[in-house]
Order: C-alpha cells, then structure tokens, then sequence
C-alpha cells in the first residue's frame, strides 16, 4: 500500500494485515512508556481543512507514538485561509519533506489530488461526503475484537447516510469483511442509486432493526431541518432515535461522534453496556499507528531498525530514556 | 421566420474573400442533405463549389490536392461556444477560439454571451463583431442575453442588440428561473425574430440543500455514481422538467426555442412529446455526452466535470437514439475553456466545462461510427445541423454553393492534444485519449482557414 485514500481501493488481506498490526500495538499503549521507535527522524504532516478533534488529534498521537515528527497545519489561520490554493499549499509544506500527509477536507478527492502532486503517502482522513477510511478501519477493528469475525453479522447503519463518508467508508469495509449492512433513514437522507453503488439494503424505517447483530448510529446535524431534508429534530428524533426501547440487550452500538445527545441517540444507550463509543476512539489510536506503519515502512521495518530477528513492530525496542 | 442568410455573412477576417482555385482530388465526398455520396474531383474557385468531376479528370491552375482515400464533408457549425472574450483572455478570446474552430472542421460558430461583463447592449455587440472581423479565423455570430446581466430579472433591450447584430438570444449558464419572464422573453420574441437558445436547469432540484449551502450544489449525475463517491447529484428531471415548462410556454405563444445541451433519457423524451404536437423547437447535444458516462467522474477527475453533468450509460443510448431519430437536430460542443487552475482542485470545487471544438468529429468518429452505432452520413449532417435554428443556410457541397468544406483523413490515428491545442485552454475531456479520424484541412467560402500541420508539411 502506499497510499490510504478510500476502502475501494483495499483488498481484504489489506485490512486483515492493518488488523493484526494494530492488535500488537495495542500492547504498546499497555506499556509504561508508550512509544516505539520505528518512524524515528520522519516528518508526518497533518493537514486539516476541517474542524477536528478525534481524527487529528488521534493521528497526531498515532505518529508520536511512532516516534515520528508531527506538523498539524490547520486551515484556520494558516495560508490556506489567505487563499493559496490546494496545490500551492502542497508544495509548500513538501519543502519539510515528509514522508506522509494526513489530509482532511470538505472536498471529495482532496485526498488523491495530493497523492498525485506530492511524493508523500497519503492518508485521507475525511474528504467531503466521500470516504473516511481509517474511521471504517478502526471500526472493523472494534467489531472484530468484540465478535471475532464480522461473516454474516448484520449491521445497521442509521441515519443522515447522504452526508456521511463514514456511512460510505463503512458499508464497503464492513462487506468487504463479509457482513451484511442496511442503510436506514429517512428517504430523504438516503442517496438515490446507494444499493446498487454500495452492495447493501435500504430500509426506512427501524421496523427490522431487531435482526441486527450492531446498530451504528450517524451523527444528524441541525443544519438538515433548515435545507428541509427532515421537518424537525423532534420528528427525526421521534423516528429515528436509538434509544434504550429500540435496542435490545444483545445488540452491539457505535457511533462516529461527535454524538447529539437526545437526536441521534438517547443519553442511556450512549453510555449503556451496549456501546462501544469509547472503544472506538482507543481503536482509531493503534489502527492509526498501524496504517503509518503500513504505508512509511511497507510493512517492514527498516533494515536499521530491526530488533533482533524480529520482523514485527508489535515488539520493537522500547525507548530507552523517556522522550 | 426571414429568409436565411449565408453563415460566411457573419463576421470574420476573410468576409468579402473568395480564395484560390483549389482542387481535392479523388476524394470521397459526402453530403447527406444534398444527396451526395461518391468518388469525385471536388473543384472549388471563386469562392464556390465549380465541379464534383469525375476521379481524376479536373485540372485546376491552382493548388491540387491528393485526397484519395480522404474524406470531403459540409464544413461544421457549432451554434454553442464559449469566447470567453470579454473578461476571461486568459481562457480563450475570439481569435484563439476561432482558431480551434477551424481546426476542428467549422466554417462557422454562435458565441454565448455569458461573459464578464455578459454580452447585454448594443455596443457589446458591436464590440465582438469588429474583434471577429480582424481576427476571426471563421465566422462567429453572437447572442445577446435574454436578461439584463443574467441576472434572470428583466430583458435586455433585444430590439436593439438584434439591430446591433446579435443572432440569437441565450442566458446559457443559467436557466431563466422565472416563469413570466421566460413568457415574456417569448412574447418578445416577434420583434427580433431570432431564436432563444435555452439552459434547462431547475435550480431547486439541481442544488439539493438549496439556497442555505449553495456549496453543495449537485456537481455530478444524480445516481449509483454519486451515491458512490458522496457526490451532490443533478438529477435528470432537473432538465427535462424545465424543457417541458419552456415547450409549454412555447407551444401557447406559438415561439421558437432552441434547448442546449439534451443530458438525459427525460429530456429527449420531452422533446419528441413538444415536437410531435407541434412545438417550433429544436435542440443539440454534445460529443461529451455522446461518448461518456458518470462513470468517468469516479477518477474524480475534474476534466470530467461540466453542466449539465455527464449521465448513465441508459441517458447516452437515449441521446443516440434522438440522434438518430431526429429527436435532436444537431450536434454542439459547448466549448467551454477554463484557466488550469481552475481544474487542478478538488472536484466540487472545480469549474465546470470542458473544450470541444478541436476533438468533436474525431470522438464522433471514433466512438459512434467506427463501433458501427451511427452512420458517418448522419454524423455529417448533425454536425451542420446547427445552423437551420438560427436562421443559417446549412453548408452544402453541391455544385454552384458556397464551399465550405472539410477534407477529413478516417484513417489517422492520433493522441488528442498531444501536438498541444489551438484553443488558449486544455480542459479537453478527452487528452490523452486516441482518436481515429482527423480534420486536415478546413475551407470557408473557398478560403483555407485551416491545414493541420503534418498533413501542410506533408503536402508543401
């Protein structure tokens, strides 16, 4: 792999090889000193066009832990805000070097453009409506630790699926990994053609919800009641809310986050036994540090860099002295 | 409707010429509209059609050309082109967008009058035609706009900036949102007797979160593709819902109008339905159109990006089949040219357009007759088709017409826009891609405008 721009793209050992590697990073994140390393002396930049808390601050952390030199430029303030285009910016920031850019922006296909115009591998974090692949990574990686495999598990994907890359990014991972999805919202907020362009079912309405194996909930912004995709929250709410009465106890919960509470999800079940929120954000921590190690060493560490006869980062040298 | 007039009476830099004597030897000459399709010595002097003699047998005192094996078509008109001049040189003026004209095999062009500022007085007018007349490589006309700065709110004095020589009145761009005004404009339209050239686009339903997020206007074909990509779609029913409005209003004010640009299934079926009851209206599609799919935008290449947006597979045998039916009259390019860096950008954010002039018969050619969908003749025919709806002689190879003609090799092979464009723009759809069948040389009122430059060399 050499760059990360969209699940399309992966093959399903590509997934299951990011899989196993995160698993031996999380026995990092276990350690006293929680660092390794392996991208010792590269530069990762981060380049946020949006506003972002886990996803930039979960790579940020990724790379860190990696040993790697991290530079988040966000637009706000930045040159971008003066208006230098998207290319210029580019060129800008490979004068540093680096050997990977992490780019989120509101556009579909920022993420290629950048693959093409910079010799740094590439990982799209978010481009507009289109992908976020590492977020469907992480999931995959939540679920498999919770159910092993996801064959013919059913899940549901509920809600705003017009605008959401994770919807996108995650019904490809999740039958790429051989389960079954349904999309489900209101008609208005289901993109016309997504069966066919996506290999799933549609419903909806939340009447079949029960055969669900996991319920994944998306984030509804208040901004579709003004562009009349829904009436109101409240009757989105009313229709379309998980709540404790919807979601039966065997039943598995994420979410993308940032949560509504109260729109997308009722208050209990966000912090119910059923959700795996939480685990979602340590999952997106090592599954980034596996996609890094992925596209800067190959899949192998560097000669230089090796410990032993070891080829396997999930056990490296530990750092000697606290950084 | 007056008489027509002869395309060569619009404005160019070889208005009043006659060229030389020339002669294209056995050559295969095809005129569908004038029942012509043979093996002859086409014999052009003073400016006209003198002979279609037998193979081999014309002599001339002038330049004779072996054109065996080539082929001799009606020189092209494209009654849908961006100028870009004035405000955006930088993409294109009249000089370089002639230029391409030529090159692509036209004797003749309608320019849009959405430019900056919008082509909407007299003295606009005025302006374009004398620039035409030093530079033009072809003759170009231009419409005037239908509203007062495109801005969709009231008419421009039409009156006057047909007097002014406009040839037509269009908006292109932008739909005439407003119904009364779209009335009006047709009402009106009995004073200028000239033809409206119509954008179909409902807004509301090609800009889906409305007037809040106007940044998330449709950029792409509502479909399997854009639901793929999280892509905004413009759904088909976006064109054909106004193209059925615009025929209604025509149909009650007994008007003429002229839809650009057919995109969809629905559209072509809302024009046989207005055609068939009687509706005095015509249209065009592109070669884009015609040869590409949605599928291409999943590159995310933003050269596939142009208004309206290329659609499914099921849409472009619809337009073929209009085509082919008559449904559609002719065929346009909607030369659009852009500045680079209004391309290299992200999808949504990029411009929309795409050149045409220069690729148009070669990716006809190459796509529909050569894979056998559509007759080269009828090809031919659409290609002028374009003329008739604005009241322009089509040009014809007849003996005694004025020659305008286009000598065009079926057999060459080339790379489009690899020896580089004549259009001051690259935003060609189809760089990069291999085409067979080339223009080699374009004649206007029997003067050369154009001699592509290896077939020139070859030739010297």
């Amino acid at each position: 792999m050499r760059h990360l721009l969209a699940i399309g793209d992966l093959k399903r050992s590509d997934i299951e090889r990011i899989m196993e590697r995160a698993e031996g990073f999380a026995e990092v994140g276990r350690r006293d000193i929680k660092k390794v390393p392996t991208l010792r002396g590269r530069t990762i930049v981060n380049l946020f066009y949006e506003s972002s808390t886990r996803t930039s601050s979960s790579f940020e952390l990724a790379a860190k832990r990696l040993s790697a030199d991290v530079v988040s430029v966000k637009a706000a303030g930045s040159s971008v805000d003066k208006g230098e285009s998207l290319k210029d910016t580019i060129a800008t920031l490979g004068a540093y070097g680096p050997e990977a850019i992490v780019i989120r922006s509101p556009h579909a296909g920022a993420a290629d453009l950048v693959a093409r115009w910079s010799h740094a591998a590439v990982i799209n974090a978010g481009d507009g409506k289109h992908e976020h692949p590492s977020q469907a990574l992480l999931d995959v990686y939540t679920l498999r630790r919770r159910l092993g495999s996801l064959e013919r598990k059913r899940i549901w994907i509920v809600g705003d699926v017009l605008h959401s890359r994770v919807a996108r990014s995650n019904v490809l991972a999740f039958r790429m990994m051989g389960a079954n999805v349904t999309v489900c919202g209101p008609p208005t907020l289901i993109p016309r053609g997504v069966a066919e362009a996506l290999d799933c079912r549609v419903a909806y309405e939340l009447d079949g919800l029960d055969e669900a194996d996991v319920v994944y909930a998306l984030r509804m912004q208040r901004e579709r009641m003004r562009e009349s995709f829904v009436p109101s929250i409240r009757e989105y709410a009313a229709r379309y809310q998980i709540d404790s009465r919807r979601l039966s106890p065997r039943q598995l919960l994420m979410h993308p986050g940032p949560v509504n509470r109260g729109v997308e999800l009722s208050g209990e079940v966000i912090d119910g036994p059923n959700s795996l929120i939480t685990e979602q954000v340590e999952s997106g921590l090592v599954v980034r540090m596996a996609i890094l190690y992925e596209l800067l060493t190959g899949g192998r560490p560097r000669p230089d860099e090796r410990s032993g006869d070891s080829d396997d980062v999930a056990d490296p040298t530990p750092i000697k002295e606290p950084a | 409707m007056s008489p027509t007039r002869a395309i060569s009476s619009l404005d160019w830099r070889g208005a009043g010429g006659r060229g030389g004597e020339l002669v294209l030897a056995r050559a295969g000459v095809l005129d569908p509209r004038a029942g012509i399709d043979g093996t002859y010595d086409v014999v052009i002097r003073d400016g006209e059609i003198a002979a279609l003699a037998d193979p081999g047998t014309a002599e001339g005192s002038g330049e004779v050309i072996d054109a065996e094996g080539k082929r001799v078509f009606p020189a092209f008109f494209d009654p849908h082109v961006h100028l870009r001049e004035p405000g955006d040189e930088d993409e294109e003026d009249v000089e370089t967008g002639t230029r391409a004209a030529a090159a692509g095999g036209y004797c003749g062009l309608l320019a849009m009058a959405n430019t900056s500022p919008p082509v909407d007085s007299a003295s606009d007018i005025l302006a374009l035609r004398e620039r035409a007349s030093e530079d033009g490589s072809v003759p170009a006309g231009f419409l005037g706009c239908v509203t007062r700065g495109l801005k969709g709110r009231e008419l421009t004095e039409m009156v006057d900036l047909r007097d002014a020589g406009a040839v037509g009145f269009s908006d292109d761009g932008l739909p005439i949102a407003n119904a009364r005004l779209m009335r009006r404009a047709l009402q009106y339209q009995r004073l200028v007797d000239a033809n409206i050239a119509l954008h179909e686009e409902d807004h509301d339903l090609s800009r889906p979160a409305g007037a809040h997020a106007p940044h998330l206007g449709g950029v792409m074909h509502e479909g399997a593709v854009s639901a793929a990509l999280g892509l905004a779609g413009v759904p088909s029913v976006a064109e054909s819902t106004m193209i059925a409005r615009d025929a209604a209003l025509a149909a009650y004010e007994d008007a003429r109008i002229h839809v650009q640009h057919l995109s969809a299934q629905e559209s072509v079926e809302a024009v046989a339905t207005a055609k068939e009851a009687g509706v005095r209206i015509t249209c065009e599609a592109t070669p884009h159109h015609l040869a590409l799919t949605d599928e291409e935008v999943r590159s995310l290449d933003s050269r596939f990006k142009m208004n309206p947006p290329l659609r499914s597979e099921h849409d472009r045998q619809a337009l073929i089949e209009g085509l082919r039916s008559g449904v559609i009259d002719c065929i346009a390019t909607d030369h659009a040219p852009h500045a680079a860096e209004e391309k290299e950008v992200p999808f949504e954010e990029a411009a929309m357009g795409v050149t045409g002039l220069e690729t148009a018969v070669a990716v006809l050619h190459t796509e529909l007759v050569l894979s056998g969908v559509l007759e080269l003749g009828l090809v031919v025919e659409r290609m002028s088709g374009g003329a008739a709806p604005f009241g322009f002689e089509p040009p014809s190879l007849a003996v005694g017409s004025e020659a305008s003609a286009v000598l065009f090799d079926p057999d060459a092979e080339w790379e489009a826009g690899a020896d580089g464009w004549e259009s001051r723009s690259e935003n060609s759809c189809f760089a990069g891609r291999k085409l067979r069948g080339r223009v080699l040389m374009t004649v206007v009122a029997g003067q050369v405008v154009y001699r592509q430059r290896s077939f020139a060399m070859g030739v010297a």
